[in-house]
């Protein structure tokens, strides 16, 4: 959404920025002298001015350059490397890579990775819509609700949550205690269990519904109203406005959600690690993609390795983005076409 | 939830039962949401056995026993662990209201040579993960001396990595409606004069918004102050919290309980403070 709309604005090219300075000019001006004294004006001020936007962007180039390109660079370099911090990087080619192939805790961290990006995602969006579009509808109090729903949001990524998660979830956890009430006996310990333990993160990440939520609400809002009045009286029944306004209008914004959300679900790391006690376990099953960098990384020190992971990841983070892209051509509607 | 359909303005006529229906259906589902951190919070109060007993609120022996055990239950004292939080979110929101600020302000206002091509570079650097950089990173400011110092934290932010924020400032500055820029101009500003007096006094919606955001989420980064401080002097609170769980196999879930409050509190002040800003700035980067 942003990246569509914001080139357009740039592009404009107003070259009007250093108009009459000259107080004496200002009557006079629709005179053909006073255009070209201003065109002059404006040239000579901005080759006076060539170095103010750089100016500006200083701070931005430097940080451009010095932390992020620079070090992807360097990562770049590093994934063909073997290097462990203690001596110099020893070129090794496609080794990191191919000891990729064959490692079965990457594709543990890869599946485990996509099936919490497939299940929590979808989910978390469905709630988002779900609960904007009841809340759109004049309800009284939306502003209370609205942010009921969202503090979830701010607070999910912290440790603190994920602290309270292993609580919740272990075997004695709130949540045991509360089917023991209703008479739910030996529950297993959700979070030791294999079987369970990725299902409380999804849904931790699912509880975090409400920032997209917010952005629904706004997009909803857009949607004029006489298009839902005009279909009504063409006799439009509830799920008939839902299905060819509703929808159609919102994609582009539930697009937007999805490729945020997909991009961000793929970097989680602290509620796995914190849950887990930054091993993964039980049995591997929370070893988030992430998880595993840090483990490779910062555990064994093997910075080669964990910069081909990083790559690898930046590839996937890349394709995904693209896919949604080129998916969205077939169910994103922009209006005007 | 259903509402009765008429033909003219559906959205207006839902009233009397379903209404009453929607209330106590959103009441119910939210306070199911809101729950566990409820729970949490009586939980700080309750001795640690009871923690495990009683998935209820109310207790006949609340106590405010587990914060002052938590406070002094790790290598330094928590106040230790909040100071470096508040020093590496306050360097951050300065460094990126700053910076953010002033090559929003070039991006919007201003022409200069490949402005598309750095434009569209500063966006894809939002989506820029982490990772990919982390590693360089570690071992660059390890070479400087600087690991286990707030720097690592806050030099990036002081040179405008948090793109997000650019993108978002100049999304509003581009709303701003350029008559200003020029009678600034005529009254004998240059562009700095235009930037200080003008653009930022009219900006401040998008700077609150900045300046919340950074908050909140510098306060709970996790992965950097990880990776970056290992001393536990230096520890931030998110990552002595970690330490907490993590310390003992058997973890003391009032004292932690009790400290993960303290942790949430900022955040939870920043949100009833800031909401008005908070609802605002996803809205818009979402759509405007």
């Amino acid at each position: 959404m942003r990246d569509t709309e914001a080139p357009a604005v740039v592009s404009g090219s107003r070259g009007d920025d250093g108009d009459p300075g000259q107080p004496p000019a200002r009557d006079a001006a629709k005179s053909d002298g006073r255009s070209r004294r201003a065109e002059r004006k404006n040239r000579q001020q901005r080759t006076g001015n060539r170095g103010v936007p750089y100016l500006f962007l200083a701070p931005w180039f430097a940080g451009l350059f010095l932390i992020t390109i620079g070090p992807m660079t360097a990562s770049a370099f590093l994934s063909f490397t073997d290097y462990s911090l203690l001596a110099a990087p020893e070129w090794s080619g496609l080794d990191n890579y191919e000891r990729m192939v064959d490692d079965p805790r990457f594709y543990t961290s890869l599946k485990v990775t996509f099936l919490y990006v497939g299940i929590s995602v979808p989910l978390q969006l469905a709630f988002a819509l779900g609960l904007a579009l009841i809340l759109d509808r004049g309800i009284r109090g939306l502003s209370f609700y609205r942010s009921a729903f969202y503090l979830p949001s701010l607070l999910g990524s912290s440790v603190a949550i994920a602290v309270l998660w292993r609580q919740m979830f272990g075997t004695n956890g709130l949540v045991n205690q509360a089917l023991a009430f209703l008479g739910v006996e030996n529950a297993p310990g959700w979070v030791s269990d294999p079987d369970t333990a990725l299902g409380t993160i999804i849904l931790l990440n699912v509880w975090t519904f409400g920032a997209p939520m917010v952005i629904f609400l706004a997009g909803l809002r857009q949607i004029p109203h006489s298009y839902y009045e005009a279909a009504a009286l063409d006799g439009a029944g509830r799920y008939r406005k839902f299905l060819s306004i509703t929808l159609p209008l919102l994609s582009p914004i539930i697009f937007f959600n999805l490729v945020l959300q997909t991009i961000n679900a793929f970097q989680s790391f602290t509620q796995a690690f914190v849950v887990s006690g930054g091993t993964g376990g039980p049995a591997d099953s929370t070893l988030f993609y992430t998880l595993y960098l840090y483990q490779r990384g910062f555990g064994n020190f093997d910075m080669g390795y964990a910069s081909a992971l990083a790559w690898v990841l930046l590839m996937i983070v890349a394709a995904l983005t693209a896919i949604n892209f080129l998916a969205s051509r077939f169910w994103v509607f922009y209006g005007d076409d | 939830m259903e509402t009765t359909e008429t033909a003219v303005a559906p959205r207006k006529q839902s009233r009397g039962r379903p209404r009453i229906l929607a209330h106590t259906g959103l009441i119910i589902f939210g306070l199911l949401m809101l729950y566990p951190l409820i729970w949490m919070l009586s939980s700080s109060f309750k001795p640690t056995p009871e923690i495990f007993s009683q998935p209820g609120l109310l207790s006949e022996n609340y106590t405010a026993r587990n914060y002052g055990e938590g406070w002094t239950a790790l290598n330094q004292p928590f106040t230790r662990y909040l100071l470096n939080s508040a020093i590496v979110v306050g360097g951050s929101v300065i460094g990126n209201l700053v910076a953010c600020s002033l090559a929003a302000y070039a991006f919007a206002r201003l022409e200069f040579r490949f402005k598309k091509m750095w434009f569209a570079i500063m966006l894809g650097s939002i989506m820029l993960p982490i990772h990919v950089v982390i590693v360089p990173q570690y071992i660059m400011f390890s070479e400087i001396g600087w690991l286990n110092t707030y720097w690592p934290l806050i030099v990036p932010k002081l040179l405008a990595t948090d793109a997000f924020f650019v993108f978002l400032m100049v999304q509003f500055i581009r709303a701003l409606p350029r008559e200003l820029d020029e009678a600034a101009l005529i009254d004998g500003c240059g562009h700095f004069g235009i930037f200080w007096r003008v653009i930022i006094p009219l900006s401040m919606p998008a700077i609150a918004t900045t300046a919340i955001f950074t908050f909140i989420w510098t306060w709970n980064d996790f992965f950097q102050q990880l990776i970056f401080l290992t001393d536990p002097e230096m520890y931030t609170v998110p990552v002595a919290l970690r330490t907490f769980v993590d310390a003992t196999s058997q973890t003391p879930w009032g004292p932690v309980f009790a400290m993960s409050i303290v942790s949430l509190a900022p955040v939870f002040g920043f949100f009833l403070a800031g909401q008005r800003y908070l609802v605002r700035g996803i809205a818009t980067t979402g759509l405007k």
